[in-house]
């Protein structure tokens, strides 16, 4: 299990594939699964592997397994358009409802979903709160209140020894965190794009889990 | 075929007599046969294409279109006005010609469906969306002639592939269509006939070999007996290349690369003491940049220009006199058809001045002349046709209309690169077409391709249909965004200058300057996909273009080995060659002509290990991947590598006691794959067999950068499909690509059979001669393909290490 770092005054652990773990609530974090993001493409006439959707929910499970969270916040455009869970296939359809079940399951509405995920059960909500931390899908510059959220996507983009290396990655500002998108076909913007500098209201590291370590790179 | 009047008489008026092979060409034509004319440049080979055309039409009127003439160039204008327009006019005939590229208006495009010109001038992407159309059958009914200009410039690629399905599309609307192919001389007319015929069937084809032209004379720049250690450019020698252009009319100056030739440009004008009219012209320009540079050589107000391949082609213009090639031509068929470019007439000779960049490729260069005075010319390796190229011109023919499996079959048979492929793969390449080819049967519902009850396959929908046609053709590109001069948010109408890649683009900040189309150009700010620049000063970057960069043919390797080994011919070299060759000797061996030297020295702390493997610079790379993973189960500690054409050079902390498990060719089995399957090489053919296959959008310029990127990327798609669908369609398309012209597999495999026969170790006592030039290389080049963890830990060591203040 990675390292944990201090966030708001707790401790929280981002993981190899993406969510953020806080075993203090026990609690596990993801954003943009873009759930069914390859059949909304395929309805278009781009016939991009179907599996997407199916890994990115085992990846989840294996996730919940391994921290034995209780509750699970999904910060938004868990489905890549509001007409997402229809097309979800039998068997994911099932795995996902046995999920909202059996845990505290939160959906974080997003720009691309809004509260299409509410037929699979769990709770709909467009911001929430856990303790000192405001969690929504986009990051608000102007509140100054602890936030995870999600919507940006964030990579790190290094160039070292002539090697270009692009990574997901969680950016960290002064009171913010931004979670990477954890779908499986979900691309990243850098870390030091101007949009994502401004969302983060300040000095920002990109923290990067690699093996056992926590990577943090300065950014700017 | 009797010449009607009209044409003997031009003729007769110019004081021109008809030649030989046009004669040849209009009685191929007259006898119904497919021909394929090989001439050098300046034989007039664009009219005697074009000859039989005009005296059939001459003769008798025709309705609708008589010929297509398909070329690899989308800048047909200049060269068909000399060779077609102009004569027809002089000839008073009453034939409409029109040109229809991606540049042509729709409104233009459009008006040609309805009212086709006698004679159109096209590129074989342009042909392949005329043919998605449903009216073109009735358009094609009644083509006579198809002339492909340039088919040496096709063979072997994509853009050949997909030209070949073209064909036999129109072959079958059109069945006593004439296929007649123009080429530069080449190696081997007879199997180019077989690529150009139906059902690869040559003894269909007619050869016509124009005769003459007086042999070129091809110079070596060498200075004061010396030849530099190490460089590839020619770029030391840039002085002494502008004399030569002050002697000349007119110059072409041949770089191998984008990149080369802006620094050898900058070179060329730090000399110009003459301030003389210097122009540069390569793939990267403007199309509009291009053309002015074009017509200014053609207006005779140049006296040099400095290009790529960008100006290999299709370019008569009779005023060059002087063709210089910097660094080496890497082949002698290269070689012969850049010399061409100089002097058209076919009586004199073309001159040329090739500028090795360091002593290995003095040899290569000696050994170029000696293959082009000797007529030997590089072999084309033809190759199966492939799938991706397949799976779009099925869907462009579904766009055209419905059509029978069984037929298509047949119809795709008879083009030659596909004439080995199964029934079992079309229908794979059709079931890919139709709901992706997964495993899975998750997109019935959207499937492409959808079944009639007469056994037809229809496309789903019009849409799909203009969605193909916005993406379809074979030639990917690197994502780019366009350098906008002379703007900002003021001005929007900035002149655009050309295009730098993305990944380069990534690095530049605003204040940065870089170095494009022969100026240093500052970044003033970014809109969209565009860079705004204006002019500026300082040390400029280098821009950085993917790939370019053609590997030294088997045949002039062999011949770089027969010169080493020649000691009669040392006699002819450069004292500094001479001596470099001798001492090699002495100090070590020299490569003999089929073997594997191996050197192994220490040097500093380091052990290396150099081997001349003479196989081209992507076999070198592959070997230097797959020895250093050997390397490092052996427990030898390697630390990198560099490759260049001749070697591929190594170092490591332990020593290599005994080179020949290190070559076994077991190698190629297990450990290839793996390498292979996570190297970039595996992604960055998987990109393209992605858009070309037509799963992924083509990205528009600038995309990227906005972070609003509407397309999956491919790398993504790339990682699930290995994972869940390892034998998909385009995996396995992806596997050949890398395979092929990346890796160069097969001449990897060649060297290492070599290596288990015939490999002869040396251990030298220090660093011996021929290792200079590859140990000069270390740092300068990227070093190795270092696992990107292992990097990603160092980088971030060495912030946190720059960074400490305690």
């Amino acid at each position: 299990m990675s390292v944990s770092f201090s966030f708001a005054g707790e401790a929280l652990q981002p993981l190899p594939c993406g969510a953020l773990w806080w075993p203090g609530e026990s609690t596990l974090f993801v954003a943009d699964l873009h759930f069914e993001k390859a059949s909304h493409f395929a309805a278009k006439g781009w016939l991009l592997p179907p599996h997407a959707t199916a890994e990115t929910l085992t990846n989840l499970i294996g996730a919940v397994e391994t921290t034995g969270a209780q509750r699970l916040v999904c910060l938004g455009d868990s489905f890549h358009d509001e007409a997402g869970p229809d097309r979800l296939s039998d068997e994911t359809r099932r795995a996902l409802m046995t999920m909202t079940r059996s845990l505290d399951w939160w959906w974080i509405t997003g720009n691309h979903d809004e509260d299409a995920a509410a037929v699979l059960g769990g709770r709909v909500m467009v911001e929430g709160r856990i303790g000192p931390l405001v969690l929504r899908h986009e990051a608000d510059p102007a509140d100054p209140t602890p936030e995870l959220s999600g919507h940006f996507h964030p990579k790190l983009v290094i160039r070292h020894r002539g090697r270009h290396i692009a990574r997901r990655c969680f950016a960290h500002g002064p009171t913010k965190l931004i979670l990477p998108a954890y779908g499986a076909f979900t691309g990243g913007l850098d870390i030091a794009d101007p949009a994502l500098q401004a969302a983060l209201a300040g000095p920002a590291t990109a923290l990067v889990v690699e093996g056992d370590r926590l990577l943090r790179f300065p950014v700017g | 075929m009797e010449l009607p009047n009209i044409i003997n008489s031009w003729f007769a008026v110019r004081g021109w007599q008809v030649r030989a092979h046009q004669l040849a060409m209009l009685d191929a034509a007259a006898r119904g046969r497919h021909a394929l004319l090989t001439a050098p440049t300046g034989a007039g080979k664009t009219l005697a294409g074009f000859l039989p055309t005009l005296a059939d039409l001459a003769a008798a009127p025709h309705e609708g279109l008589h010929t297509l003439y398909i070329s690899p160039l989308k800048a047909l204008a200049v060269d068909v006005q000399r060779n077609l327009i102009t004569p027809i006019a002089e000839m008073g005939l009453d034939i409409r010609v029109e040109t229809r590229t991606g540049d042509t208006p729709a409104a233009r495009k459009a008006r040609q469906k309805e009212v086709p010109p006698h004679i159109l001038l096209t590129t074989p992407e342009s042909l392949a969306n005329l043919l998605s159309n449903p009216e073109a059958a009735a358009m094609m009914a009644g083509v006579k002639r198809v002339i492909i200009d340039e088919v040496h410039a096709f063979g072997t690629t994509k853009r050949g592939d997909q030209l070949m399905l073209c064909l036999a599309r129109l072959q079958r609307l059109a069945p006593s269509l004439q296929r007649v192919g123009l080429s530069a001389t080449i190696a081997d007319p007879e199997s180019w006939a077989g690529w150009l015929a139906p059902d690869a069937d040559s003894t269909q084809v007619e050869i016509v070999v124009a005769q003459g032209g007086a042999d070129p004379a091809i110079d070596i720049l060498v200075i004061d007996d010396r030849i530099p250690w190490g460089g590839h450019n020619g770029r030391w020698a840039a002085r002494a290349v502008m004399r030569r252009i002050e002697s000349a009319r007119l110059a072409i100056v041949f770089v191998n690369t984008r990149a080369v030739a802006e620094l050898v440009f900058r070179d060329l004008w730090a000399e110009n003491d003459q301030s003389l009219p210097i122009g540069i012209h390569h793939g990267s320009l403007a199309p509009e940049a291009r053309r002015k540079v074009e017509a200014a050589m053609a207006a005779g107000k140049l006296r040099a220009i400095v290009a790529t391949a960008s100006l290999d082609l299709g370019l008569d213009w009779g005023d060059v006199d002087l063709v210089i090639q910097m660094g080496a031509p890497k082949g002698a068929s290269r070689l012969l058809q850049r010399t061409g470019r100089a002097n058209h007439r076919m009586d004199e000779a073309s001159r040329c001045l090739i500028v090795p960049g360091n002593r290995f490729e003095y040899l290569e260069a000696l050994a170029a002349r000696d293959a082009v005075q000797a007529g030997e010319l590089d072999p084309d390796g033809f190759r199966p046709g492939a799938l991706d190229v397949l799976a779009q011109h099925v869907v462009g023919c579904a766009a055209a209309g419905p059509f029978f499996p069984d037929e298509l079959y047949d119809e795709v048979k008879s083009a030659a690169p596909y004439a080995g492929v199964t029934r079992e793969s079309f229908d794979a390449v059709l079931g890919y077409a139709a709901t992706g080819g997964y495993a899975l049967k998750a997109y019935e519902r959207y499937q492409r391709l959808v079944a009639m009850p007469d056994g037809r396959l229809r496309l789903r929908s019009a849409a799909l249909a203009r969605q193909w046609r916005m993406n379809s053709g074979t030639i990917v590109e690197a994502v780019a965004m366009n350098v906008v001069f002379g703007s900002g948010k003021s001005n929007r109408h900035g002149r655009k200058l050309g295009q730098v890649e993305e990944y380069f683009a990534g690095q530049l900040r605003v204040g940065d300057s870089f170095m494009f189309a022969g100026q240093t150009l500052e970044v003033t700010g970014f809109e969209g996909a565009d860079i705004h620049v204006r002019m500026g000063r300082g040390s400029p970057k280098v821009p950085v273009y993917a790939g370019g960069r053609m590997p030294m043919t088997t045949r002039l390797a062999a011949r770089v080995r027969g010169l080493m080994n020649d000691r009669a011919r040392w006699l002819g070299m450069p004292d500094d060659v001479r001596e470099w060759l001798a001492i090699q000797d002495r100090v070590s061996r020299l490569p003999g002509s089929d073997d594997v030297l191996v050197e192994t020295f220490q040097r500093d702390d380091r052990w290396y290990m150099v081997v001349y493997g003479f196989a081209g610079h992507p076999a070198h790379q592959t070997l230097g991947m797959l020895v250093t993973q050997r390397m490092e189960r052996a427990g030898l500690k390697p630390l990198g590598f560099v490759a260049s054409d001749y070697a591929m050079a190594c170092w490591s902390l332990d020593p290599v006691d005994d080179p020949q498990p290190l070559f076994d060719p077991t190698v190629l089995e297990d450990e290839l794959a793996q390498w292979l399957a996570a190297s970039p090489f595996l992604r960055r053919a998987f990109r393209e067999v992605a858009i070309i296959g037509g799963l992924i959008e083509r990205v528009q310029p600038g995309v990227h950068k906005s972070g609003k990127a509407m397309s999956v990327s491919s790398d993504l798609i790339y990682d699930v499909l290995r994972r869940h669908e390892p034998d998909h369609l385009l995996l396995t398309a992806a596997w050949t690509d890398a395979r092929g012209k990346l890796t160069d597999i097969a001449r990897l495999a060649a060297l290492l059979e070599q290596a288990h026969g015939n490999l002869s170790h040396v251990r030298a006592a220090h660093v011996t001669p021929l290792a200079v030039p590859s140990l000069l290389t270390i740092g300068r080049e990227r070093v190795g393909d270092s696992a990107d963890s292992a990097l990603l830990l160092e980088a971030e060591a060495l912030i946190a290490e720059a960074m400490r203040v305690d």
